[in-house]
């Protein structure tokens, strides 16, 4: 084993010394907390979709009444030049 | 779906907890008995893998946890400034995440890197900086610290 590697292992051991206990709670907790962070994501994917649905109805009503494809009658007479 | 998915936490979080806590209070030096931080940190991880659950498509959820740890302590490193009595609390916590992610979890250099946000060649030097900070410190316990340039 090299020079380096050996520094590697030496600081690697002096981590490894003592290990925390797992309290009993954390892997409830943290579901619970993603359990949460998952509905609000949902709510917010869901609010998003339904004000797209809400733009896509509000267009389409416009554009039904106003026709805004409809060429408007002109008003002015062409000119006559002969 | 929902109790599938309970069920399969379960699992992970009973084989991966032991490992992931004692990295995350590697990170935060605190002593392994008093380590609130290291465990709101953790739980804050496991809380966003539990949330992609469904959409992991074949990731590793303990990689994925642990990018996650390791995001959410680069983020908020301001806060572990002070010495706690950890094994790690002469290290800046910038070091303390990359020996914990070189070292401790075998994470190659350039993921590393790519995690960090610095190029490779910095992360090795760093990393070797930190190696030789802990070597000297525990050969000199108590006394000032020879911080040697790498």
């Amino acid at each position: 084993m090299n020079g380096p590697e050996r520094k590697e292992d030496e600081v690697r051991r002096m981590m490894d010394a003592a290990h925390p206990v797992v309290p009993a709670g954390l892997g409830p907790r943290a579901a619970e907390q993603g359990a949460r962070l998952l509905r609000r994501h949902r709510a917010v994917r869901r609010a998003w979709i339904g004000l797209l649905v809400v733009l896509v109805i509000a267009c389409a009503v416009w554009a039904t009444v106003t026709e805004p494809w409809a060429v408007p009658p002109s008003d002015t007479t062409p000119p006559l030049d002969w | 779906m929902d109790r599938r998915r309970v069920h399969e936490f379960e699992a992970f979080v009973a084989g991966a907890s032991s490992r992931l806590l004692h990295a995350a209070t590697l990170l935060t030096a605190e002593p392994p008995a008093a380590n609130p931080l290291a465990q709101r940190l953790l739980t804050g991880a496991l809380a966003r893998t539990y949330a992609h659950w469904d959409r992991l498509r074949g990731e590793d959820p303990y990689n994925r946890t642990r990018q996650e740890l390791a995001l959410r302590f680069a983020r908020s490193a301001w806060r572990y400034h002070r010495v706690r009595g950890g094994v790690l609390d002469r290290l800046s916590p910038q070091e303390r995440l990359i020996l914990v992610l070189r070292l401790y979890e075998g994470v190659e250099e350039e993921q590393t890197a790519a995690i960090i946000g610095l190029p490779a060649d910095r992360v090795r030097a760093i990393c070797s900086r930190a190696v030789s900070t802990m070597r000297s410190a525990r050969r000199a316990p108590g006394r000032p610290l020879l911080r040697t340039a790498s």
